[in-house]
């Protein structure tokens, strides 16, 4: 082995020993913060109510428990079904913000569980309710699903292209700018928080609600895509459509995704006015 | 086989499209004249509120203002006939609004339960003030028509005395609060509703957008609300002092050695 080899060796060595040091020290920090001490305990109440079976009535229960550092809805739900109660039922997939299925009504307001920090709630007391306009499958856990995949048909969320498609051919570009706009549009995760915060599609069940709209708007934007505004029209052009939406933007204030549904529903109400 | 004209609105109502089996455009024209109609209102508010409140710059501007509406500057003495039609229109579109305004409005027990509901748990600013929107166009139907009414039997007695005898002497302020309450609320609310409708005043940042749109919508009520009791105190203390003379019509003669 030649000097300067052994000189960078020693270097590395010294380094991992700093960064050893650090995670020594944030171990430290941790085991202090997650001590059960210094921790507060908060009250996290949920409705409790299973619709298929005839002897369930709606109930509202208490479970109290010890918040730890950075806790998640998501981990104090996995708590209590791990320690307090076994039956109670809500969804998770990603418990990262991304597939959607952990909406619900966190002091009212629709929110995906596993975005949500207990500590948001200073008072330490935290209801949870399923998320309206979706069917009730057992407390916290609705049926979003079915509801989007109607959504989904009835738009005709697809690409519907005159053009026949020649493989042997590259693609036509398209603008990046258009592109960015069409992929924006497309981080809809479907979670249903926009319809569960919509006082239209609270009111009035046949609403397609801001995530439908939204998609319209994504397929009229996209070139791919060669349906008009006529053929969009005769998707959304009624009262359970874009006319039925009364502004109320509570889609906008809440989606997880900070989609621009405001603008993309205002875009599409113009376009179909129009037609 | 013969073929009968068949009534467009029958296929419609059955079959749920057209004839060329396309989807009707009536909603379309009916969400465009919802806005259209409210922005008449609330533009024809603001200016209504401009001349009504030249009363506390004189009781002769007032009375020039009248004037101005009765056309007296294109022949001796005016007509109220122009007040009269002027009325009219504002009536017809009035009930116009409101007509379409009946699709909005939460119709049965189980859909005004679950916006209740759903409004209290959520605290949402925006879906609150839509519920403000409607209680206030609600009380609307009532306090303008009213009014309306009255303005359009009245079409000639509009004047520093008449109108001030009219408030004070015949007990219109008590209304007439109640539907300034109501329509600065509404007209407010439904010019920044008409705004996030239709992508209005969007820079382009549309959150940034929609908070200042905001902000100028507070200012817009408070500022016609304070503009609008100043006017009806104004309108009270001349009734007030007039009421033995109740029926008397101000001129400009009667100006003299008393402003
Ligand atoms: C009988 C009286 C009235 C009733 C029942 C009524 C009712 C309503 C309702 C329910 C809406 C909401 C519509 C929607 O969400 O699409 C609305 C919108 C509106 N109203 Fe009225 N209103 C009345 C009178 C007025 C008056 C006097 C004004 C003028 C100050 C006015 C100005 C507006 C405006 C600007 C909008 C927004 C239009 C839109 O959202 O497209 N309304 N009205
Ligand atoms: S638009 Fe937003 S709130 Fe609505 S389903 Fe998609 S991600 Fe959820
Ligand atoms: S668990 Fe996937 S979004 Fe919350």
């Amino acid at each position: 082995m030649s000097k300067t080899e052994d000189a960078s060796l020693e270097k590395q060595e010294q380094n991992i020993g700093k960064v050893e040091d650090v995670v020594k020290k944030s171990e430290l920090v941790l085991e202090k913060e997650m001590s059960i001490d210094g921790s507060r305990e908060i009250t996290i109440t949920s409705l409790k109510y299973n619709p298929s079976n005839p002897n369930s009535k709606p109930e509202f229960v208490d479970y109290k428990l010890r918040e730890t550092p950075g806790m998640t809805l998501y981990i104090a739900l996995t708590k209590i079904k791990a320690t307090l109660d076994n039956d109670l039922s809500s969804d998770f997939v990603c418990r990262a913000g991304i597939c959607g299925a952990c909406g619900m009504l966190v002091n009212g307001r629709p929110q995906l569980a596993c975005k949500t920090l207990t500590s948001d709630f200073e008072s330490g007391k935290i209801e949870l309710l399923p998320l309206p306009t979706f069917k009730l499958i057992k407390d916290l856990s609705v049926d979003t699903g079915t509801w989007m995949k109607n959504m989904s048909l009835r738009v005709n969320s697809w690409i519907v292209s005159k053009e026949k498609t020649d493989i042997s051919k590259i693609e036509k570009p398209v603008e990046p700018k258009v592109a960015d706009e069409v992929f924006e549009l497309d981080r809809c995760i479907e979670c249903g928080i926009c319809v569960a915060s919509c006082s239209t599609a609270i009111m009035r069940e046949d609403f397609v609600g801001a995530v439908g709209l939204n998609r319209v708007a994504r397929f009229q934007i996209d070139p791919h895509d060669t349906r008009t505004d006529e053929d969009f029209y005769e998707i959304i052009g009624d009262d359970d459509g874009i006319f039925g939406c009364m502004s109320l933007l509570a889609c906008e204030d809440h989606c997880p995704k900070n989609l621009s549904l405001q603008s993309k529903i205002a875009y599409m109400r113009r376009k179909m006015v129009n037609v | 086989m013969s073929k009968t004209n068949i009534n467009e609105n029958i296929v419609e109502s059955l079959i749920g499209t057209t004839i060329e089996k396309k989807k009707s455009r009536i909603p379309a024209r009916l969400d465009f004249l919802q806005s259209a109609t409210g922005l008449f209102l609330a533009v024809f508010m603001i200016f209504h509120m401009l001349f009504v409140s030249s009363i506390l710059i004189s009781k002769d501007f007032m009375l020039s203002v009248t004037k101005a509406f009765e056309l007296s500057f294109l022949f001796e003495g005016g007509s109220t006939i122009p007040v009269f039609i002027a009325i009219s229109v504002v009536f017809a579109v009035f009930i116009f609004h409101a007509f379409l305004a009946l699709r909005k409005f939460p119709i049965n027990y189980r859909q005004f339960l679950r916006l209740k509901t759903h409004s209290n748990l959520m605290k949402h600013s925006d879906t609150n003030l839509w519920i403000v929107q409607i209680t206030t166009g609600f009380a609307l139907f009532f306090l303008g028509s009213i009014h309306l009414y009255t303005m359009l039997t009245n079409s000639g007695n509009i004047g520093p005395y008449a109108s001030a005898d009219r408030v004070y002497s015949d007990y219109m302020w008590m209304l007439y609060i109640l539907l300034l309450i109501a329509v600065e609320f509404h007209g407010a609310i439904g010019l920044y509703r008409l705004s996030v409708k239709w992508g209005w005043f969007d820079s382009g940042d549309a959150k940034e957008s929609r908070r200042r749109l905001k902000r100028v919508k507070m200012i817009m009520t408070v500022v016609m609300l304070l503009l609008g009791a100043m006017t009806l105190i104004a309108y009270m203390k001349i009734g007030y002092e007039h009421q033995a003379n109740y029926g008397e019509r101000y001129t400009l003669s009667s100006n003299i050695g008393d402003k």
